[in-house]
């Protein structure tokens, strides 16, 4: 199989989060970022998938700080080709960012035709888009998201599990060549030793490829009125002290609403 | 007519979702400001009877066709084009579940507009249409302005309570025809019924969860021990689910399970609104997290900024002593 993986840097919401000055966007100088967490288990699922059905990973990713040791990991982790994407920046704008990524893996030699583009059913920037939606929008091939497995590759189409709510799950046939947005591997990302990362930087060229022009202005179809940390409307009556204060005034909670 | 609300009823195994009837509440609204109809988008296949639960809008449409009886996003996704290509409405407002997940986007794509996700609320400020979206699980909201009409809007739940949505009345329907492709290219194949638990979980009185805090499978005994001194039971959020430390029948929140227990102790969970969806009707929440940030403390009610991992055995050892 031929798999395609887009991948995609975030910020890290464990670190502070600050406003630009602007009002509009995120203070970028303060940010660190990661990769957006299910585009790790696309990732996954697509090694996952190389490994039972044979075939080849790309992994693309638009340019980004770090977005480097993301690639390099991926190479360890068992990618065959690694590229950035240059002059798509990752932020709010998903649907330009998107767009962008579609345009460029038709672009890309020897990319397509691929049997499957994953990447993550969803990040924490989505704000104007899915990317995966887009993508297959775009390059005119089914998508479903959501998904957390394919069992079975056959005859141009394959069996993929999708999510629903209360722990229900679909059983699906997509015609080939689809999109998908993955929510969670069969398994959990895969961890690869340091070692093995520093050997696939000296072994890997990450190739570089520049976004077909013109690249979409990110947001043109929205206007961003403000962004604001959320105001706690029912803020939580904070417990202080040591740990075993706090546990003692909690017990004390939980015996007065009986719950002992 | 041109200009009006839509809102796209959901439905689970042949009924309606509380999330539809959260939307037609805030669509109401909406609608009333712009002084425009309300109007419900019934899609399915041999439904027809669900419309006169969707009394809260003025007309319902409802479109009949054998593919729009499988929840693929795709299928439903090309109704809607079809649908607002021909009425030209203002905004289209979808519940986001997992059900249609990307249908909004697609919807989007489609008609060359707009489609925001993650939208919490939406009214009219000076003739404007302007939605409050939640991103950055749960710790930056961005009021932002859809340039082009129809906007799609993506749903999260939780907008307005679902009960102000019903309503007795009865709404007058049409009959809307789409085309759709006769060999649509994602089928469903069938359901998968959930893993039996070993415990009904929206049966406890009692919740101790874990999220990413607790670190290491290791460290879930410690939760473990806490919910063994309480009396109660173990679940999680997702990240905890996704990196197999406990079972999917023991997810709370978007694709687990919605509980409703006397207490929810949320150890190490930072309250993403995947998890919160699940777990907001709650009775008692308390939660304990390191970052005195993490918007968990928004909809808790009582908090503590400690490392779960050292509060967890302190409190069942609190719990013991007490209980004797």
């Amino acid at each position: 199989m031929n798999l395609v993986v887009l991948m995609r840097m975030v910020p890290d919401v464990v670190e502070e989060l600050e406003i630009a000055p602007d009002g509009k966007s995120l203070d970028q100088e303060a940010l660190r970022l990661i990769v957006s967490e299910s585009d790790d288990h696309a990732l996954e699922e697509a090694l996952l998938l190389k490994e039972r059905f044979g075939g080849r990973v790309t992994v693309v990713a638009p340019e980004a700080p770090e977005v480097a040791d993301v690639l390099y990991t991926a190479a360890a982790k068992g990618a065959d080709r690694v590229i950035q994407l240059r002059g798509v920046e990752p932020g709010l704008g998903v649907a330009a960012m998107a767009e962008a990524c579609a345009a460029a893996l038709s672009a890309i030699p020897d990319l397509l035709p691929a049997d499957l583009v994953l990447t993550g059913a969803q990040s924490i920037e989505d704000l104007d888009g899915l990317v995966a939606p887009l993508v297959a929008h775009r390059l005119g091939w089914p998508y479903l998201g959501v998904v957390t497995a394919v069992s079975e590759v056959s005859n141009g189409t394959a069996t993929v599990i999708k999510e629903f709510q209360a722990g229900y799950r679909g059983e699906f046939q997509v015609s080939l060549p689809a999109v998908l947005g993955v929510q969670a591997a069969e398994k959990p990302p895969r961890y690869v030793p340091v070692a093995k990362v520093r050997a696939a930087m000296k072994a890997t060229r990450i190739e570089e490829f520049e976004a077909p022009q013109p690249v979409p202005e990110p947001l043109q179809d929205v206007t961003i009125v403000a962004l604001a940390k959320p105001e706690a409307t029912g803020r939580a009556e904070m417990l202080e002290g040591s740990v075993e204060e706090v546990a003692g005034k909690l017990c004390e909670l939980l015996a007065e609403r009986g719950l002992l | 007519m041109a200009g009006n609300i839509w809102v796209v009823a959901d439905q689970w195994q042949g009924r309606l979702t509380d999330i539809t009837f959260e939307a037609l509440a805030l669509g109401r609204e909406v609608a009333d400001a712009f002084k425009v109809p309300l109007e419900a988008v019934l899609m399915g296949h041999g439904c027809a009877s669900l419309a006169e639960e969707l009394g809260c809008a003025d007309n319902v449409i409802y479109a009949e066709h054998p593919a729009l009886a499988e929840p693929v996003p795709e299928t439903h996704a090309r109704a809607l084009t079809e649908l607002a290509q021909q009425r030209q409405p203002r905004a289209i407002v979808i519940p986001a579940t997992n059900t249609n997940w990307g249908a909004n986007t697609l919807l989007a794509a489609q008609l060359g507009v707009p489609g925001l996700n993650f939208v919490v609320d939406l009214k009219a400020v000076d003739g404007a249409l302007e939605a409050r979206c939640v991103l950055y699980g749960g710790k930056i909201q961005v009021r932002v302005q859809p340039r082009k009409e129809p906007a799609v809007i993506g749903l999260w739940p939780g907008a307005r309570p679902a009960d102000q949505g019903r309503s007795e009345r009865k709404p007058s329907v049409e009959q809307a025809s789409v085309s759709l492709a006769a060999e649509p290219k994602v089928r469903l194949k069938r359901y998968i019924e959930p893993e039996a638990g070993e415990v009904d979980l929206t049966r406890q009185d009692i919740l101790v969860a874990v999220g990413r805090g607790i670190q290491s499978k290791d460290n879930l005994e410690l939760a473990e021990e806490l919910a063994r001194a309480l009396g109660g039971e173990i679940c999680g959020s997702r990240p905890v689910v996704d990196q197999g430390w406990l079972p999917l029948s023991r997810q709370i929140g978007k694709s687990g399970l919605t509980v409703k227990p006397k207490l929810y102790l949320a150890l190490g969970i930072s309250g993403a609104p995947e998890h919160v969806e699940g777990m907001k009707g709650s009775s008692l929440i308390v939660a304990v997290n390191t970052d005195p940030q993490a918007p968990i403390f928004n909809i808790a009610h009582y908090g503590v900024v400690a490392d779960a991992l050292e509060l967890a055995p302190a409190l069942a050892e609190a719990v013991r002593a007490r209980k004797g």
